[in-house]
């Protein structure tokens, strides 16, 4: 088994507000992230894949495959955008929301690159890490 | 839903490689010029990873502020600007980048307010790195 780790970078804004909460708790609780005019960070997405060394490419997976995968199901919909007002996960209403975390951006990813790695033969997803600075940083690897 | 949270902090301490076990020959030779006799420094990177269910409400494993001020608490203010081998945890145990590790796994485990400590990982430089999971 070997692990394969491609990266890609992403721009985004986002503020954390949970409206089922006061605004005094969300200002308390989330501090300047709750700011409602947003603001953002340059994220670093870095995914893994598993799988067996194929014996005639010596690949995993084929990089500029998994470069296009990323591309159209992850940076096309996030990239220089806001995520709680563009990204459909995170849309909030009166009363609920997916809050865009770097745990929940971590979570998201993983949902929408799974369906695609799955199908490429032998591989998996293995843990999709994201980072919000170069200091902090999120992953999931698919557990409940 | 599980998942990890990873916070990366930096401090800056001296140290000298010397076991009480081995002679002053034998220092010298496991650990060469890490053995100079009035220590030497690094600046460490310290990443701590976290695991837990993500809070529904708050979409987090656990609040970056309460987990900063925990690393600060128990291995900012001890070790940042100080000479680890002179920290009692350093009395029996030579401070190698892995001992500083399991050190810091000790003294982070039980302080988390959220999730459990999963892994603790120390950068001694840009080409050197130790992991802790556990005793």
């Amino acid at each position: 088994m070997i692990y394969l780790t491609r990266r890609a970078t992403f721009s985004a804004s986002h503020y954390y507000w949970n409206p089922s909460w006061s605004a005094e708790k969300n200002e308390q609780v989330f501090g300047r992230c709750a700011n409602r005019n947003g603001h953002g960070h340059n994220y670093t997405l870095e995914v893994t894949v598993a799988g067996d060394v194929d014996p005639v490419t010596g690949f995993v997976v084929d990089l500029k495959w998994l470069r296009d995968v990323i591309e159209r199901e992850v940076l096309a919909a996030w990239d220089h955008r806001h995520l709680n007002l563009d990204v459909p996960e995170f849309a909030a209403t009166e009363s609920t929301a997916t809050i865009p975390t770097t745990e929940n951006l971590a979570i998201a990813a993983w949902k929408r690159l799974e369906p695609s790695v799955h199908k490429a033969d032998g591989a998996r997803l293995s843990r999709v890490r994201v980072y919000e600075t170069p200091e902090i940083f999120a992953e999931f690897r698919g557990e409940a | 839903m599980r998942a990890y949270f990873g916070r990366r902090t930096t401090i800056s301490a001296s140290h000298r490689l010397h076991s009480g076990t081995l002679s002053a020959e034998e220092n010298c030779a496991t650990y060469g010029k890490c053995n100079n006799p009035h220590g030497h420094g690094h600046n460490y990177v310290v990443e701590v990873l976290v695991g837990g269910e993500v809070d529904a409400e708050t979409g987090m494993v656990i609040n970056l502020v309460a987990l900063d001020e925990v690393v600060r608490a128990r291995v900012v203010e001890r070790f940042d600007h100080a000479n680890l081998s002179l920290d009692p945890l350093f009395v029996n145990r030579v401070p190698t980048t892995e001992n500083l590790c399991r050190v810091i796994f000790g003294l982070l485990k039980d302080a988390l307010p959220d999730g459990e400590l999963a892994r603790v990982r120390v950068e001694e430089t840009e080409n050197n790195f130790f992991e802790c999971e556990g005793e």
